[in-house]
């Protein structure tokens, strides 16, 4: 396939959450709001370009037995980086995103792509698929974490749609994230299919 | 006493699948028969309370008394992914079936979330080893719970007439949804 | 695409520089970003200790102490004007009774132990609900529930549920007893400070710590 098609199949044919049900955790934990969301997703690219560069470039070195706990290694340090750097420089956003800043080094997206796709292909390749996949993934946030955020207290990154009085409390609580997410899950298919 | 409310904290109030969203993944993926349910709980529980413990004392003893805390992601994840290889030969020794059945599953152990986001809750909540364990456990307990719980509504939900457009997973997530507000009812309880 | 050889060797020796190298890298971006981070918890603090207190000139030195009933120890931070007259004390206080644990609030006391102003710094409460807590004890268009410019020591300070003068946050009880606990305890441990010979011999706090 060409880049451009590298690039886009991670915003709906194979987007992470919603086609490829990787990601799940932080997809449910993290999208109280549509900030939290786009933040997390945006941290997540992060390491899934440089994770997916790193891996490319040192793929003929990595004897095959011990690759998947090298890979693990490496995703774990640039989840440490953005740690480190959220803390410093944007601690509001760090505080929401709490416990799941350190579990990207456990999301599926991005271990899988290191294994299913950087080690198989170009540097070039793997940092747009990194970004393609990355970019989808948090669209895929910022989508749930919008209609949580709207549904639950009638806001969208912060701006007030209708009164917070009217907003369904269960949205932003944790069935609503199921509920929610099974949702659009149904409308991507049908999407998909089309 | 104290145990007693961790425990129960763990298993029903902050459930580690229906409320705190860790170990999703396998929670859907694993959840399809109960017995595979069983056994994804067994191998979780063994790789939790000892991840839990060696965390524990790498935290205690090596990261923090040299100030290389910021190592942690890094030391808790080595020590998580060498233990589920561990499990995975034992497992291949000791039980084929199972290993056949959890197939893909278990080294997807690896990235199961609840594993890592245990750890890590135990230093953030400042328990020692005991209250640790006894957390790792009560943690296991709960996330078999609704494992086994979502498994047999999940082989219910398959005799059932669901529309073609939730069929598969969308239904899955509803249920599993209002499974979560039926624990939502235990808050409050510690 | 030539793989290297899974021998026992390769591995080890990869596992061991990929975690090396790994490690290293870390600890360089520590050190680039500890004084930052450092500096952002101050700033976060400061903040919360100006919104609490009435306008002042100077911060003196902050000191630690011990409620009566409780394992951590609460930090205050006295505050100055120009002529170095106390206006007034903040406390860093908390509960863990809160719904969902721990809560942790900046509260401000004036030197006869009024409550000035507070902020809720921590907390895992629900959305919506004991998050209100934020806000709700600050509305200046409900007496009933407002607690700044009360006095602990004068109104009881529990919810009306329990026989005190103070609205809970409705459905949110738990939060708002929560909360009114950490203010009651950061009160006490205010006042038995005051009382402390090396700190002041007046209960009634005159200004200044010597």
């Amino acid at each position: 396939m060409n880049q451009l098609q590298n690039f886009t199949k991670g915003f709906i044919k194979e987007n992470p959450v919603f086609v490829l049900l990787l990601g799940m955790c932080p997809t449910l934990g993290v999208t109280s709001s549509a900030i939290n969301g786009l933040g997390m997703g945006l941290a997540t690219t992060f390491v899934l370009v440089m994770a997916n560069l790193v891996v490319s470039l040192i793929k003929n070195v990595i004897p095959s037995k011990v690759r998947i706990p090298s890979f693990i290694v490496i995703i774990a340090a640039f989840v440490t980086v953005v740690e480190l750097t959220m803390q410093a420089y944007l601690p509001s956003l760090f505080e929401s995103l709490g416990l799941f800043i350190p579990l990207i080094v456990v999301n599926c997206v991005v271990l899988g792509r290191a294994e299913a796709f950087a080690s198989k292909n170009t540097i070039v390749s793997s940092i747009i698929d990194g970004l393609g996949m990355g970019l989808g993934f948090s669209f895929a946030l910022t989508l749930l974490g919008a209609a949580r955020e709207f549904l639950g207290s009638g806001k969208i990154f912060d701006t007030i749609i209708f009164p917070e009085d009217y907003g369904m409390l269960l949205f932003v609580l944790a069935p609503g994230a199921f509920i929610v997410l099974g949702y659009l899950i149904a409308l991507i298919n049908r999407l998909n299919k089309a | 006493m104290e145990y007693i409310i961790i425990i129960i904290a763990a298993i029903f109030v902050n459930n580690i699948v229906l409320n705190q969203f860790l170990g999703v993944c396998p929670f859907l993926g694993v959840s399809k028969k109960i017995s595979t349910a069983v056994g994804m709980t067994g191998a979780v529980t063994f790789v939790m309370v000892i991840a839990t413990m060696v965390t524990y004392l790498i935290q205690t003893y090596i990261l923090n008394p040299f100030g290389l805390q910021f190592l942690q992601t890094i030391f808790f994840i080595l020590v998580i992914a060498s233990l589920v290889q561990l499990v995975e030969i034992i497992l291949k020794k000791v039980s084929p079936s199972l290993y056949q059945a959890l197939g893909v599953f278990l080294p997807l152990i690896t990235t199961n979330c609840a594993i890592l986001g245990v750890a890590i809750l135990t230093y953030q909540k400042e328990f020692n080893l005991m209250q640790g364990v006894v957390f790792a456990i009560a943690n296991a307990i709960g996330f078999g719970l609704a494992l086994v719980l979502f498994a047999g509504l999940r082989e219910h939900l398959d005799l059932m007439n669901v529309p073609k457009g939730l069929k598969g997973t969308p239904i899955a997530l509803i249920v599993a949804g209002i499974l979560a507000m039926a624990f939502m009812g235990f808050s409050g309880l510690v | 695409m030539a793989q290297k050889e899974s021998t026992f060797l390769n591995m080890t020796l990869t596992l061991f520089v990929v975690t090396f190298v790994a490690a290293t890298v870390l600890g360089f971006v520590h050190d680039l970003t500890k004084a930052d981070i450092a500096l952002a918890k101050q700033k976060a603090q400061q903040k919360a200790i100006e919104s609490v207190l009435p306008a002042f000139d100077t911060l003196g030195e902050s000191y630690k102490m011990l409620p009566e009933d409780g394992a951590d120890s609460l930090e205050f931070f006295p505050a100055y004007d120009a002529s170095q007259q106390l206006v007034g004390v903040a406390v860093k206080t908390y509960t863990k009774s809160g719904f969902s644990g721990l809560i942790s609030i900046m509260a401000g006391f004036s030197p006869d132990g009024i409550i000035t102003g507070y902020e809720v710094l921590e907390h895992k409460e629900t959305p919506g609900l004991g998050s209100k807590m934020n806000a709700w004890f600050k509305d200046q268009s409900k007496p009933g529930q407002n607690i700044i410019g009360k006095n602990p020591g004068t109104s009881k300070f529990e919810v009306k549920k329990d026989g005190g003068d103070v609205d809970a946050i409705t459905a949110s009880t738990i939060t708002s007893r929560a909360f009114l606990e950490a203010v009651v305890r950061a009160y006490q441990t205010y006042q038995s400070a005051q009382e402390q010979p090396a700190i002041s011999n007046n209960p009634t706090n005159e200004g200044g710590q010597s």
